[in-house]
């Protein structure tokens, strides 16, 4: 579905500063990945590659097939109605209520009123929110802002949801409830990329992990941990000593 | 976030039919957001057509004016009072055969002291006053066939012999045109300075409500706003500023010009305003168009600087 070859992204300006290098990945359709590395990796930066809000400086990323260097200016708009796109403060709009912070979304991909009309409630459910559906965001809790911004996310029926540090304001329990809800996004088959520091929504977890440091892919692992550590079974308990990492001796941050 | 210069694509301007209604509400709310920006936009737009309107009226009226004072434009050829009139009729005749003469009317100093008499209205009694000494001389009033001839005729008839004095309309029309031309000037001018002047306010406006939507221009640039669906509510809101203003502009001038027409006919009868309705609606419908083109221009300015989507 996306896929990096070789790319890599200078941000020109008065000091040169390379968020990735050389890069090369695949994200099939369905997949459940998770983005981890510390500030200044260059996980946002891989992330607004795939939105095409940057450009490779040099390599190609593809979306289904098509050169996102190449897409026409008119184009990205529509390309990027394919793909929800999730905040770590939510960016909700405060003077609006819960509808019409998912109608806003709703209307600015041009969907007809017939269409909101018998979306909206959907989504809303699938949110659990149609109970505050007249609520402002200041009136609902972190996790409850969140899901809105899901829902807002997931207005135009996205094939991938990405969420740049979703947690990241919230506490381990209403992270693990949005936790849930990505999962269960993802059991429908949209794909969802995750940048996160959440070390033990990871761990939990058992997702795919690609792990980034200084703009490098260092890891990416099958139904991996934050970091590269070794487990000795699925249940997820932890076997202690860090054994053999694969790459380097990578440092967790949190 | 960085821009992406030249974002105009093969996409056009168009939103989806359905999406109208956004813009439009969006639009009027940005108004809204920002009212005491507007109000200003609004008045400094509503100012300056009023000045495109005064100009508009002052200019028809005094072109009406020149064309009815040209069409009058007659010479008065005052007879030497040693001539009788049977002499004075036959000079009469004799000028009525010149070229460039339309008509020649000769008209007694008995019919000219009625015609004075006239003049000051049913109150006045001349003919008391001066008594059975009348001072007028018998006079031919004479038309040309064309205004451009009268200074010329005008000439003519000074050194016919019989005539002791000529006169007619010197310069008025001049002074007339001159006018007009002094008021077009003056009035385009500060037309064009106002004009001007309210685009800034304009494209200051819109460029607050650009920043003060920022936030919402970030979701939908996300979500897959096409360019021209955020930036059509931006350019609705700059054709209703201008609008408000045209309108504001057209009631102001249409109340003011009716009152000043009909005080005019009242108090000042020689001085005719035009008062068809045809010349008023020309004149809003100009002036609708003109707002709505500054208020168009103002918002595209601050769009394309300020909104690179």
């Amino acid at each position: 579905m996306i896929q990096f070859f070789n790319v890599s992204k200078i941000y020109a300006g008065e000091v040169k500063v390379t968020a990735l290098k050389d890069v090369t990945m695949n994200i099939d359709k369905g997949e459940f990945v998770f983005l981890v590395g510390p500030s200044g990796a260059g996980k946002s930066t891989l992330t607004k590659l795939i939105i095409r809000e940057e450009v490779a400086s040099s390599g190609q990323v593809m979306a289904e097939g098509k050169n996102l260097a190449r897409m026409k200016q008119w184009e990205i708009p529509f390309y990027r109605r394919n793909i929800g796109f999730v905040f770590q403060d939510f960016r909700l709009l405060m003077t609006r209520t819960v509808y019409e912070n998912v109608a806003f979304a709703a209307e600015a991909v041009e969907l007809t009123r017939s269409q909101i009309r018998q979306r909206l409630p959907m989504i809303l459910e699938m949110m659990g929110l149609e109970t505050k559906k007249n609520a402002y965001p200041h009136q609902l809790s972190g996790g409850q802002q969140q899901r809105l911004g899901i829902a807002r996310a997931m207005v135009n029926n996205p094939t991938m949801i990405i969420a740049d540090e979703p947690t990241g304001n919230l506490d381990p329990e209403t992270s693990a409830e949005i936790m849930q809800i990505f999962q269960a996004i993802n059991r429908r088959g949209t794909t969802v990329l995750i940048a996160t520091h959440d070390k033990a929504m990871v761990d939990k977890l058992r997702k795919r992990v690609v792990q980034l440091r200084e703009g490098f892919v260092v890891r990416d692992e099958k139904n991996g941990g934050y970091s590269p550590v070794v487990w000795d079974d699925r249940d997820g308990s932890h076997a202690g000593a860090s054994r053999e990492p694969r790459i380097g001796g990578m440092q967790s941050e949190s | 976030m960085p821009a992406q210069a030249g974002s105009r694509g093969s996409g056009g301007c168009r939103v989806k039919v359905s999406s109208i209604g956004y813009v439009c509400r969006d639009g009027i709310r940005n108004i809204w957001r920002n009212k005491m920006m507007s109000v200003a936009s609004i008045s400094t737009v509503a100012i300056s057509l009023f000045l495109l309107g005064f100009v508009w009226l002052f200019i028809t009226n005094v072109d009406h004016m020149v064309t009815s004072v040209e069409s009058e434009l007659e010479i008065n050829a005052y007879i030497e009072t040693s001539y009788t009139r049977d002499q004075g009729a036959e000079l009469s005749e004799q000028i009525s055969r010149l070229p460039g003469v339309a008509t020649t009317s000769f008209v007694t100093k008995e019919e000219a002291l009625i015609i004075l008499n006239g003049r000051f209205g049913a109150d006045a009694n001349l003919s008391d006053t001066v008594g059975v000494y009348n001072p007028l001389p018998d006079l031919i009033k004479v038309k040309a066939t064309d205004p451009d001839l009268v200074p010329g005729l005008a000439m003519r008839l000074e050194n016919t012999a019989g005539i002791e004095m000529v006169r007619y309309g010197k310069g008025m029309v001049e002074r007339l045109l001159q006018t007009a031309d002094w008021v077009r000037r003056a009035g385009l001018l500060g037309l064009l300075g106002i004009s001007v002047a309210a685009i800034f306010l304009i494209s200051t406006s819109i460029r607050l409500t650009v920043y003060s939507r920022r936030e919402e221009i970030t979701i939908m640039r996300l979500v897959g706003a096409t360019n021209w669906y955020i930036r059509w509510p931006f350019l609705v809101e700059g054709l209703f500023i201008g609008v408000f203003g045209s309108v504001m502009a057209c009631g102001i001038l249409y109340y003011g010009y009716l009152g000043l027409a009909k005080y005019l006919t009242e108090n000042l009868y020689f001085i005719p305003l035009l008062s068809d309705m045809e010349i008023l609606i020309n004149m809003g419908l100009n002036i609708l168009a003109y707002g709505g083109l500054l208020g168009l221009i103002g918002s595209f300015l601050s769009v394309i600087r300020y909104l690179r989507v």
